[in-house]
């Protein structure tokens, strides 16, 4: 249904960042709050089936969202993020970190920013994200095993988004 | 450390090296004749690749052939495809929210 919205997902090895475009049929400020507000983040925040609790969240600088992501099986995994820099509507960058369900950070975490920009009526939203490490990557993905199979043929395609 | 599987691919040469791979099973000299590169320095791509097992070594007579380890390969294309997919996911998610926020407008 929204084919027409681009998307794009990048990864650059080298700079240990994975670069993500998505574009949105709404205008900036409410795309803005959905990215911000707790209350929609927990919308949308987690792939189904898992689903994002938001357990606090003050969007200021310095101030910090800890939420966590729960498995259909009930399983919590924990994360903080805190707010580094704010242009309202704009951009927005932020350190995330996993951590326990005491908020005790498990370092080292990665650096996220988004930027937003509207034409005619779609936002587009840019994220950025530096991983110290892809370990940290890989650890991003414990809980999304969603059986999904790509065959060789996509060696070519794969190497060329690598590259 | 042993090198992981996104700093093999990192480099252009290795990437190079593992599509030729893909079509058939090479010598470290016919690799070095094919990039125009030293038997040295196509020795330490070979190290790299072989430590992240994305390449084997089989002997064959006095010559040893590297062949393309396709499953490694997957268990990395695979990592890749879920990440991209649980933002796809989420950002469908988003989707629906938008359209419905818009409609309470």
């Amino acid at each position: 249904m929204n084919n027409d919205l681009l998307f794009d997902f990048n990864v650059d090895k080298a700079a240990k960042t994975v670069i993500i475009t998505r574009e949105f049929n709404a205008g900036q400020s409410l795309v803005w709050d959905a990215f911000t507000k707790a209350e929609l983040l927990d919308q949308w925040g987690a792939p189904a089936p898992m689903r994002a609790k938001t357990k606090y969240s003050d969007f200021t600088v310095g101030g910090r969202r800890f939420y966590a992501m729960i498995s259909p099986d009930g399983v919590e995994r924990w994360s903080v993020q805190e707010y580094t820099s704010i242009t309202p509507k704009t951009n927005f960058k932020m350190y995330n970190t996993f951590a326990d369900k005491d908020e005790n950070r498990e370092l080292p975490g990665s650096e996220w920013d988004h930027t937003f920009s509207e034409k005619n009526g779609i936002t587009r939203v840019d994220i950025t994200v530096f991983n110290e490490s892809f370990e940290r990557m890989e650890k991003l993905l414990e809980g999304f095993k969603i059986g999904f199979t790509m065959t060789l043929t996509n060696l070519e395609n794969l190497l060329g988004t690598l590259s | 450390m042993k090198p992981d599987i996104f700093q093999a691919i990192a480099d252009p040469t290795r990437r190079a090296i593992l599509t030729l791979l893909t079509i058939q099973a090479l010598t470290p000299n016919v690799m070095a004749e094919k990039f125009d590169m030293t038997r040295q320095a196509v020795s330490k791509h070979i190290k790299v690749l072989h430590e992240c097992d994305l390449i084997k070594p089989e002997q064959s007579g006095r010559e040893i052939y590297y062949h393309f380890n396709a499953k490694k390969m997957q268990e990395f294309d695979h990592w890749l495809a879920q990440f991209r997919q649980s933002w796809e996911t989420q950002f469908n998610q988003l989707d629906n929210l938008l359209s419905t926020l818009k409609e309470q407008e």
